[in-house]
């Protein structure tokens, strides 16, 4: 199985390695003319103004918060989806009591409005 | 020197340092960055010892959920990308004891274990998953941390949604 | 073994047996027959991509009225070569200020994102990177990695825009996410594994996507969302945001960004052709497995098909449709599927697949009606009402002339 995770490891390697030389060798055939122009941020067309980090909105941190806590239930329902065909109905009861827990959670998200696009 | 201990002592440094980077960065979001790097060598070091779900569990709710929500923290709050302040206060070297009583300690305790020169995996067991799902739902073994974990999730979800709910004038 | 029964065998013992000669220990022969393999599987890969931009771009145009390129080569072959070559010689213009680490690292990680996928997709019966005993979760766990690029492009740029954008589209991502995780349950739940071969040799029988259409559904619109792709393509809506968060990038980094995209489609093909429509399983696929992999393909073109045909004829969502969608449709949907299916699945006796089949697509059917229904009877609240104008006087002949 060490086997299996050397070829991992070597082909994530390898798919960052690619890119990396594609850029560089484009880096090396393309033109290096900068000029103070050229350089400045793109703001459609007119200056920069006020400092460039914005205060955003919680919701973002709303959605990845739900996604952490619906990713580990996920987390936890795959090996029981391994063991699936060998368990009795009684664990699959069980299964099905964990995701209807979440899903009331789920629910509690929604009435509050926390999934609301603001 | 097999080559899994020559690329375990490359990993091992690699995550060390990003660890160390993590507290000494002086921009809040090199520090996250970092730390993503540390949690991909913690990863690696978990295939290593043939614990595959593990470490892919690793990538996928820490680097792919807990990295991000970090990120998002760090930019939630607008003074955190501001200018810092000075790196070190005034009671660093008392700081730097404290750390180096602690590692002494722990390098005692762990050196005079007998296992800590042996290098064993979890074992190539390729029933793991398996055993391991029947485990999670049977009555005699792990089925009440299992549900207990749903609800304690549930509880994490509900807390986090009144905090922020409450703020949810756009307020940080 | 010949050949044309275990084609990598083959050629791994061939170089294997060279490597030996030269004197190479056992270790430093896998290793280096592991990273020859990994390196001409991940070229192939990215050719491959250069080939598909042509058919996609044909296809559109196709579907838009129009010809598509026809002007270089046959068919407008060499067109894409054309424009790889133009994009290799444009100048890569880094603004002040920007991060340099995250700001070059990013286009790299966005494509490393989508290629290291194929490491675990069976083309054909042997003919496989690693048969990971975790792959499907594999797979989901390098998606994260490509978030992970997009965050550090929108933060590292420097720019309102890009950052605005970065955020908007990885809070995009991350949500849709979780109905893709939990659709990915039912295939392992029928096969009992994790590992992508062994989904597929468990469809010998019948492919999944008859067990659980609903649930392969949700694997499709899932996938086009965190693909970024019309109809869910609003992170890169040039109307509205200026490109987003690569909008500070030019030359190859950014031809980088649509290399991934264009990848991902492809990648998503295949995986649903894997997961789904039973992979490399055909006639006689199992004793020559070069027929599995025109197997997967050939089911592969049909979902390619399917994401441009709706990607030349659907408008695009607003973000808050899209957000309602995730979270109030279809994760509650593959929730309840993933209940209902574990529980009749159990219910039916073992063995008999028509009944088992018949109940299962039962209980797909009546929550596809139900949804529908649901959606009909409470979406329907927010629908905009049409304001009639009042009627407005008119200057008709008859009313001058009797004034006057």
């Amino acid at each position: 199985m060490l086997n299996d995770w050397l070829y991992i490891g070597l082909f994530v390697f390898i798919s960052m390695a690619l890119p990396a030389i594609a850029i560089f060798a484009a880096g090396l055939l393309s033109p290096k003319k900068p000029n103070p122009i050229k350089s400045t941020s793109y703001e459609c067309g007119i200056e920069t103004v006020g400092p460039s980090w914005v205060q955003f909105k919680a919701q973002y941190y709303i959605y990845a918060l739900v996604f952490l806590v619906f990713d580990v239930e996920t987390i936890f329902l795959f090996p029981w989806a391994v063991a699936y065909n060998q368990l009795t109905l009684f664990g699959i009861i069980e299964a099905v009591l964990f995701i209807l827990i979440l899903l009331s959670g789920l629910l509690y998200a929604w009435k509050k409005g926390a999934l609301e696009w603001m | 020197m097999t080559a899994l201990q020559i690329i375990f002592l490359f990993v091992a440094a690699i995550t060390l340092a990003s660890a160390v980077m993590v507290v000494s960065a002086r921009r809040m979001m090199h520090a996250a960055l970092w730390l993503v790097l540390a949690l991909a060598g913690v990863a690696v070091i978990f295939a290593m010892l043939d614990a595959g779900f593990f470490a892919i569990v690793q990538v996928l709710v820490y680097i792919g959920a807990i990295s991000i929500l970090i990120i998002f923290a760090i930019m939630l709050t607008r003074k955190a990308m501001e200018d810092v302040g000075p790196q070190l206060n005034r009671g660093w070297w008392l700081a730097a004891l404290a750390v180096v009583g602690v590692f002494a300690g722990l390098a005692v305790v762990i050196v005079s274990w007998p296992g800590v020169m042996a290098t064993a995996g979890v074992g190539p067991d390729a029933d793991a998953i398996v055993n391991f799902g029947k485990d999670l739902v049977d009555p005699d073994k792990y089925v009440m941390p299992f549900e207990v974990a749903s609800v304690m999730l549930l509880a994490a979800l509900i807390g986090a949604i009144y905090v922020s709910v409450e703020h949810k004038g756009g307020q940080p | 073994m010949s050949f044309w029964t275990d084609p990598m065998a083959v050629i791994a013992n061939l170089i294997g047996g060279w490597l030996a000669g030269l004197g190479m220990t056992e270790g430093w022969v896998t290793f280096v027959l592991s990273f020859l393999g990994a390196g001409v599987y991940a070229l192939l890969v990215m050719l491959t991509v250069v080939l598909l931009i042509w058919v996609e771009r044909k296809l559109l145009g196709r579907f838009q009225d129009r010809l598509g390129p026809n002007r270089l080569g046959p068919w407008g072959i060499f067109q894409t070569i054309a424009d790889m070559l133009k994009i290799f010689t444009k100048e890569y213009i880094t603004p002040n200020g920007v991060d340099k680490v995250p700001y070059n690292l990013a286009p790299i990680l966005a494509v490393a994102g989508v290629l290291s996928v194929w490491a675990v997709i069976p083309l054909g019966a042997t003919i496989l990177g690693a048969n990971l005993n975790v792959g499907v979760l594999y797979v989901v766990a390098i998606g994260a990695i490509g978030e992970l690029g997009i965050i550090l492009a929108g933060w590292s740029s420097r720019n309102k825009f890009a950052t605005l954008g970065g955020f908007r589209a990885v809070a995009l991502l991350v949500s849709y996410e979780v109905p893709l995780v939990v659709s990915l349950i039912i295939p392992v739940l029928f096969s009992g594994s994790m590992g992508m071969n062994n989904i597929v040799h468990a469809q010998k029988d019948i492919w999944y996507i008859v067990l659980a259409p609903v649930a392969a559904l949700i694997f499709l619109i899932t996938s086009i969302a965190e693909n970024g792709r019309a109809p869910f393509d609003l992170t890169e809506a040039d109307s509205e945001i200026v490109a987003g968060f690569n909008v500070e990038y030019s030359g190859l980094k950014f031809g980088m960004y649509y290399v991934a995209d264009f990848m991902h489609t492809f990648t998503i093909a295949f995986l649903f052709s894997t997961l789904w429509l039973g992979g490399w399983q055909g006639p006689w696929a199992e004793k020559y497995p070069m027929l599995g992999l025109f197997y997967t393909a050939f089911k592969a073109w049909f979902i390619y098909f399917t994401i441009i045909w709706l990607r030349g004829s659907l408008p695009r969502f607003r973000i808050d449709q899209m957000i309602n969608l995730n979270w109030k449709v279809l994760t509650p949907l593959a929730l309840v599927l993933l209940m209902m299916t574990a529980i009749v699945n159990r219910l039916v006796p073992e063995g008999m697949l028509v009944v088992r089949t018949l109940a299962l697509l039962a209980v797909n059917g009546i929550l596809l009606v139900g949804t529908s229904w649901l959606l009909n009877k409470f979406a329907g609240r927010n629908k905009r009402v049409v304001v009639a104008p009042e009627p407005r006087p008119v200057a008709r002949p008859e009313q001058i002339s009797s004034e006057s």
